[in-house]
């Protein structure tokens, strides 16, 4: 009897696990490139007009190439965990077919093999006018002359200001002080302290950077001459008397002049909690009438000016069976007829359409000189935001270390050591 | 007498028939958990033994590799730290809140069936609902430090200071929790023979006195069952860390699965990520099996 027991149990065993192993079959039977193919692009964006517009793309595509491509889905994925969602459906055995990937995480994409080179495609497709690209601007996504992701947005970071909270509080305005070369890191903080103090509401805010994505504060640091690793990602460089100077005048904004607000402090430049906050130009859509705003570039620091964009690259995943299909429709997706319509949002990396009158006509809110001086005159040059192949391990490692710089008498000089006794082994490597 | 008239292979039959039957009530329970339960729990322990990059879509077998580098951790040893704190403290916390409300509503007074259902009400709401209330509540601007101006204190800020961050994150899980183990205790109370309590009053013995030497040792089984479940609970923390605190400050409140969530989902070491979960399988598996084995010690009688 127990022999016979026995023999159940493991003949449902295996039938369990038959089961199991159909199932993993037919998630490979869903994937079959016969046949037109459905694709679909994972984005961070939650912004209907935004997705309405790549959807208006990706309909015309579909009706010019039915024979190849039944259908294009546009799958929003939490901007915060972003990586991370791509990351679980790959491992799930489920990749999306092209994906956003932000410039903090293109030295990992692009080093692992996971994206297609897309240059040849590019190269082959009439009209697409390779040449156009701006160098510079594909920089971050080459890699022994292969080109594994397309920058569709190469957003400049600029200043957007609450010009009523300003005026209420006797403060200058900052095109005034651009206009008379007094727009400095110093005197933006002062304006910001005074208005603080004036209106009871926040000062500068560093959006997005919430005492955790410390890489935003790049947009400050870049003009005090510091960046946080070597060139070549072998170095941690958070010791650098630089990097020292901008940690210590960030800690005072926050401590002692209050131009900045504390941890655990949440203010919404867009509902009218700030007077500034620094951010990318695409943040313009978040304004309405509500008060008077201006855009400005960056302010100068001690190594004078230095534009910060923040890019986005799409990729194709060289491993899904419609690699060749989800690149033909990236290359549609971004040619120069596309690129225009989508510079409405998302800077293109194109020369030719780099003009004020080209992002205007795409761009209401902004006017030709706060285009012109924040987005024409911001990408060539730039610096973006840090990135490393070990970007993940290394947010995190210095993200830790960096809590113990936000307290009032933190030891600025002893944090960066710290810092980069974390971050060494992880660089390098 | 049925039986009697029977042939032996006829008997056979029948009760092959109820092993059949039998298996196909536990079939669904069965194919069930081996799909979802000890499928993956193979799965990891296999996952745990390989170096897994999911971009690079490589997946080597790498031996004891993961297990080795866990030793030398310092982040793991900082995780089981954090994780040890945790559960100690919302064990002591818990526990002894939840029998202290346990003993206060089980007084014969108006109003006591209204305060156990307002201590239990926290249970039914959604974790993760919960913990964001909380989260705006201990903001450095919130609720609790704006209550606290009130009285003229100046609070510390709850969620991005070292041992405030642990604290708050506790409490939290305590005021969630307590609830459940209150009607635990409540039960068991309930289940003490007045009796003894007035034995123990008449031989002299003050209400404290006959607390802890006649009604703690009546009801150690059941402090027993809710230690082990608030121990095993602890230990597989996650929601109140991710909504809270990230980890942080530093990584004074990145415990054990968080940092295993780390592992896995931010920096795709799933391989590694593996054997973390293994190691916290095993030590949940032994910690649960030492308290049980040693309830004859402590535990006045087998409930």
């Amino acid at each position: 009897m127990k022999h016979r027991t026995l023999v159940g149990v493991a003949g449902i065993t295996a039938a369990a696990l038959t089961l199991t192993a159909c199932g993993g079959g037919d998630d490979d039977g869903d994937s079959t490139s016969d046949g037109p193919a459905a694709l679909r692009m994972t984005v961070w964006t939650a912004d209907e007009a935004q997705l309405a517009l790549f959807q208006e793309i990706a309909d015309a595509y579909v009706a010019e190439h039915p024979d190849t491509v039944s259908e294009i889905g546009f799958e929003t994925l939490p901007f915060e965990d972003y990586t991370t969602g791509i990351t679980t459906q790959i491992a799930g055995g489920n990749p999306p077919d092209l994906a956003w990937i932000f410039e903090s995480s293109a030295p990992e994409f692009v080093a692992s093999g996971a994206l297609l080179d897309l240059r040849p495609v590019l190269e082959e497709t009439d009209g697409y006018d390779v040449d156009d690209l701006e160098p510079d601007a594909l920089r971050l996504w080459e890699s022994d002359g292969g080109l594994y992701a397309y920058p569709f947005s190469n957003s400049p970071f600029g200043v957007f200001v609450n010009t009523d909270q300003l005026t209420a509080a006797g403060q200058p305005l900052p095109a005034d002080l651009i206009a008379s070369g007094e727009w400095t890191w110093d005197r933006a903080a002062e304006i910001a302290a005074a208005t603080a103090q004036a209106g009871g509401k926040a000062g500068l805010v560093v959006r997005d950077f919430d005492f955790a994505l410390w890489e935003n504060l790049g947009t400050i640091w870049s003009s005090f001459g510091a960046q946080p690793w070597s060139a070549d990602g072998s170095t941690c460089e958070f010791t650098s008397p630089e990097m020292i100077d901008a940690l210590t005048w960030i800690h005072d904004q926050i401590f002692t002049t209050g131009a900045m607000p504390g941890p655990g402090t949440t203010a919404d430049f867009f509902a009218g909690d700030a007077a500034m906050t620094v951010t990318q130009i695409s943040r313009a859509s978040a304004l309405d009438e509500s008060f008077g705003w201006d855009l400005v570039p960056l302010p100068d620091g001690p190594a004078g000016h230095v534009n910060v964009i923040g890019q986005a690259g799409i990729g194709v995943f060289a491993d899904g069976p419609n690699a060749e299909v989800a690149a033909d429709f990236l290359a549609y997706f971004t040619s120069p007829e596309n690129a225009e319509r989508l510079a409405a949002y998302f800077p293109p990396p194109r020369t030719s359409l780099l003009t004020a009158q080209t992002l205007q006509g795409a761009n209401a809110k902004l006017t030709a000189e706060q285009l012109q001086a924040v987005v024409i005159d911001g990408i060539p040059g730039a610096v973006t935001k840090p990135a490393h192949a070990n970007f993940a391990q290394l947010q995190q490692a210095v993200r830790a270390e960096l809590d113990a710089l936000w307290t009032a008498d933190a030891d600025v000089t002893a944090v960066a050591e710290s810092v980069c006794a974390a971050a060494d082994p992880l660089l390098g490597g | 007498m049925a039986t009697a008239t029977m042939s032996p292979p006829q008997r056979r039959l029948n009760r092959r028939e109820d092993v059949l039957t039998g298996f196909a009530f536990v079939l669904p329970q069965l194919v069930g958990s081996l799909l979802f339960v000890i499928g993956p729990l193979v799965a990891v322990v296999w996952y745990s033994l390989h170096d897994w990059n999911v971009l690079a879509n490589s997946f080597t077998y790498s031996g004891a590799d993961n297990y080795e580098r866990l030793a030398s951790d310092p982040g793991f040893h900082d995780a089981m730290r954090a994780s040890g704190i945790f559960s100690a403290g919302l064990v002591l916390l818990n526990v002894s809140l939840a029998l202290a409300l346990a003993v206060m509503l089980n007084q014969r007074l108006p109003g006591t069936a209204t305060f156990r259902a307002f201590f239990f009400s926290p249970v039914v709401v959604s974790l993760v609902a919960w913990t964001i209330v909380w989260g705006f509540l201990l903001q450095a601007d919130g609720g609790i430090n704006g209550f606290l101006s009130q009285l003229g204190v100046d609070g510390p800020n709850w969620l991005r200071e070292g041992p405030t961050a642990m604290l708050s994150v506790i409490v939290v899980q305590v005021f969630k929790n307590v609830g459940l183990n209150m009607v635990l205790f409540l039960a068991a109370l309930q289940g003490v023979p007045k009796e003894v309590r007035e034995a123990a009053t008449m031989d002299g013995a003050s209400p404290w006195r006959s607390f802890w030497s006649v009604t703690v040792p009546l009801i150690s089984g059941t402090i027993l069952l809710v230690s082990i479940l608030t121990v095993v609970g602890s230990l597989q923390v996650f929601a109140q860390i991710a909504v809270l605190t990230q980890g942080g400050p530093g990584t004074s409140t990145t415990v054990i699965v968080y940092y295993l969530y780390q592992q896995a989902f931010q920096f795709q070491e799933f391989g590694y990520a593996s054997a973390v979960s293994v190691v916290l399988f095993v030590i949940v598996a032994i910690l649960t099996f030492v308290q049980w084995q040693t309830r004859k010690r402590w535990v006045f009688h087998e409930v």
